[in-house]
């Protein structure tokens, strides 16, 4: 019966494999990220289906990172500087568009997020909030994050691996470690194999 | 049927001249990958010639003005003289740029001279100096004629003289190397003596070309002219009365010219890609600027390129009085047959529909696609074309581009990097000498001014580029990846000549 919110069923939406394990994306809801790359690989999964994605206010947003994480570029449109107006803004591309991409200003009302998630359960949109998001279906979250590669003045960076945590209410959180972005020469998201893989010492040490 | 062939010679350079706004004695000469491709006459006095290398060139001539080919641009410049030509008579025939044949008027003008003349004159007072005129009974012979006339006068070959007129010219008319070296080296020396020889035994030994020259020359040539039918005028305007100066109330009297402008265009079969919005004020242009489309332009989007242009200049104060006119011109259309829907749908006609709303909310600007392109640091890797235009001027993204950062890409660019930190354990700033050594071991840093300090976990780079060395003042930094001890990490430049800070956050690896 959750399901039929507003008599609109909830489709699940193509979702990037390796976030499959923690997340599945259903239209009509809201997920709370804490991470640019994180927002980036969900909004992969339906650019790559054939959906388009809007972005808004977030004026530093990496084009290059978001075509290799899988996003299509040409579906894509951003709002960088929404100013006032980003819920009008939010709202107008909720209408047309698959999954919206919001930095939300801080301390967004109750009244608001309901809103905005009433216009979703209709349009059948998704909503990926870039910051702390009210009453959001599932909140993600990277933690322990490991760079590989870069040492005390040499190499360079060239992958990462981090724990996703996915809270959904007061159920217990799910975690996965994931390489995140992957080694250049392979996907560039994939899960962990269970033993984890030589970290370079000096990041070991640090962290 | 009489031919008059009008002939502006190097018109390559003139168009290019004119668009530099060069003036036209200047020795000039247009080059395609560094070798000569047309040559003015005071470059040409100078020993500048056709096929020359630039540096041979500008050897002999220092001063010359090099100018990148362009054949749209000759075409483009030849468009003047084609519409002066057909205000005079209708039917003209261009060749190609700077070459235009029409159906001689006969005795209208009282003569073939008088109205060679009548051309001449005509094109002069278009600022068209050097143009020369000949006439005679049929296209390849007023062609020669016309090379054989002085600047603004013409030669007249009489009815039925062609043949003896051709005889006389020496082989080169033929403008191939190759087919002329071996003319020459077989001796013939004129058109004459290559017509003596036999039809049959000039098409097997020369080809197509000199056995059609050689039927010209025996005099039984006859090229017809390939007339074109002028453009149709696409252009529309609205004159308002009383001049109007709310963008609203504009927009709203030049909706219904918007639609008999994409009306007009769908008649003819076309669509309009790029529109040239130009508004009149005090009897002035005084907004003008030119909509491109990713698709077509539609009615309504007419209407809103009209209204963002309008707010545009009338907030920066760029239209001060009222406009009284408002003109749509198509820059580029294209017949509608390419822009056709695919069967299964092209761009969603709804998702357009949606952007435009927000555009309306918030300014043409304010809505944004990005698009990949060449370059080193992060933030030039990237452009952000608003949405309905197209992009133009990207730089490869092919290219090696020496300095740039290996991947993975940041996923965050900063739009205007952060003043930050980057000390070593004594407290000093780590700085990066004129080589490219690094100073120091970096030991804590800050991305900006509201993070806290963190020492540093990993380190990478630098990565120098030294940026318009040619230009006097060359712009020299140094990229670094600095991974902080909270497992973050920032994409950090050095800049020496930056005045609030040495350091600087340019992206996040978020």
């Amino acid at each position: 019966m959750q399901r039929m919110t507003d008599g609109v069923p909830r489709r699940p939406l193509p979702t990037h494999p390796a976030l499959g394990g923690v997340v599945q994306l259903r239209t009509g809801g809201s997920y709370e990220v804490d991470s640019t790359s994180l927002a980036l690989a969900l909004m992969a999964g339906p650019s790559q289906a054939g959906e388009w994605c809007a972005v808004v206010g977030v004026p530093d947003f990496g084009a290059e990172a978001a075509a290799a994480a899988g996003v299509d570029l040409t579906r894509t449109v951003l709002v960088p500087e929404p100013g006032e107006q980003w819920l009008e803004v939010t709202a107008a591309l909720v209408d047309v568009t698959a999954l919206v991409v919001l930095h939300p200003p801080p301390r967004v009302g109750e009244h608001v997020a309901e809103k905005l998630g009433a216009r979703l359960r209709k349009r059948g949109g998704v909503l990926v909030a870039l910051g702390a998001w009210p009453r959001c279906e599932v909140r993600l979250t990277t933690a322990e994050p490991r760079w590989t590669g870069v040492g005390l003045g040499h190499g360079h960076l060239r992958s990462r691996q981090v724990v996703v945590e996915a809270r959904r209410g007061s159920a217990p959180p799910r975690r996965t470690t994931l390489w995140f972005p992957g080694a250049p020469a392979e996907t560039h998201l994939r899960p962990v194999p269970a033993p984890a893989p030589d970290v370079h010492p000096a990041v070991v040490a640090a962290s | 049927m009489r031919a008059l062939v009008v002939w502006c010679p190097d018109w390559p350079v003139v168009a290019a001249l004119a668009e530099e706004t060069l003036p036209p004695k200047q020795p000039a000469a247009v080059f395609s990958a560094n070798v000569v491709q047309a040559v003015n006459g005071p470059a040409r006095d100078f020993g500048v010639r056709r096929g020359m290398r630039r540096r041979d060139a500008q050897a002999r001539c220092p001063e010359i003005a090099v100018l990148a080919a362009n054949p749209d641009r000759d075409a483009r410049a030849f468009e003047d003289v084609l519409a002066v030509l057909e205000q005079l008579r209708p039917g003209i025939a261009p060749l190609r740029p700077g070459l235009v044949a029409l159906r001689s008027p006969g005795r209208f003008y009282g003569g073939e001279a008088e109205a060679a003349a009548v051309v001449a004159e005509r094109l002069v007072q278009h600022g068209v100096w050097d143009c020369r005129v000949g006439i005679a009974d049929e296209l390849f012979t007023a062609e020669q004629a016309a090379r054989r006339a002085e600047p603004q006068d013409s030669v007249v070959v009489p009815a039925g003289e062609s043949v003896p007129f051709l005889r006389d010219l020496p082989v080169e008319v033929l403008e191939d190397p190759e087919t002329v070296g071996l003319l020459k080296r077989l001796g013939l020396r004129s058109l004459g003596q290559l017509a003596d020889l036999g039809a049959g035994d000039v098409l097997a030994r020369f080809g197509r070309q000199v056995a059609w020259v050689h039927r010209v020359v025996s005099g039984q040539g006859e090229r017809l002219l390939a007339e074109r039918t002028p453009p149709p005028d696409l252009e529309v305007h609205v004159d308002f009365e009383p001049p109007l100066d709310s963008a609203e109330t504009i927009c709203f009297s030049a909706r219904r010219t918007a639609d008999a402008f994409v009306e007009r265009l769908a008649r003819q079969n076309l669509v309009c890609t790029e529109l040239l919005v130009q508004a009149e004020a005090d009897g002035v242009v005084a907004s003008s600027r030119r909509w491109l489309h990713p698709r077509w332009f539609g009615a309504a989007d007419v209407v809103d390129r009209l209204h963002w242009q309008l707010q545009g200049s009338l907030r920066s104060g760029e239209v001060r009085a009222p406009v009284e006119r408002v003109r749509f011109v198509p820059e580029t259309v294209v017949p509608d047959s390419v822009h056709a829907d695919g069967l299964w749908g092209g761009t969603d006609e709804r998702v357009q529909r949606g952007i435009a709303r927000v555009q309306g909310m918030l300014g043409h600007e304010a809505v944004l696609v990005p698009v990949l392109q060449g370059g080193r640091a992060p933030a030039d890797r990237q452009a952000m074309v608003p949405w309905g235009e197209r992009p133009t001027g990207l730089r490869p993204t092919g290219l090696p581009w020496p300095g740039s950062i290996p991947p993975p890409a940041p996923a965050r660019v900063l739009a205007d990097p952060w003043p930050a930190a980057l000390v070593e354990p004594g407290g000093r700033p780590v700085v990066v000498d004129e080589r490219g050594a690094v100073r120091g071991e970096p030991a804590r840093f800050r991305p900006s001014a509201d993070e806290p300090w963190q020492p540093v976990a990993a380190w990478a780079g630098p990565w120098p580029v030294e940026e318009l060395w040619w230009e006097g003042t060359p712009r020299r930094v140094a990229r670094f990846q600095v991974v902080g001890v909270d497992g973050r990490a920032w994409l950090m430049t050095y800049d020496q000549a930056a005045a609030e800070s040495v350091w600087w956050t340019e992206a996040g690896y978020d």
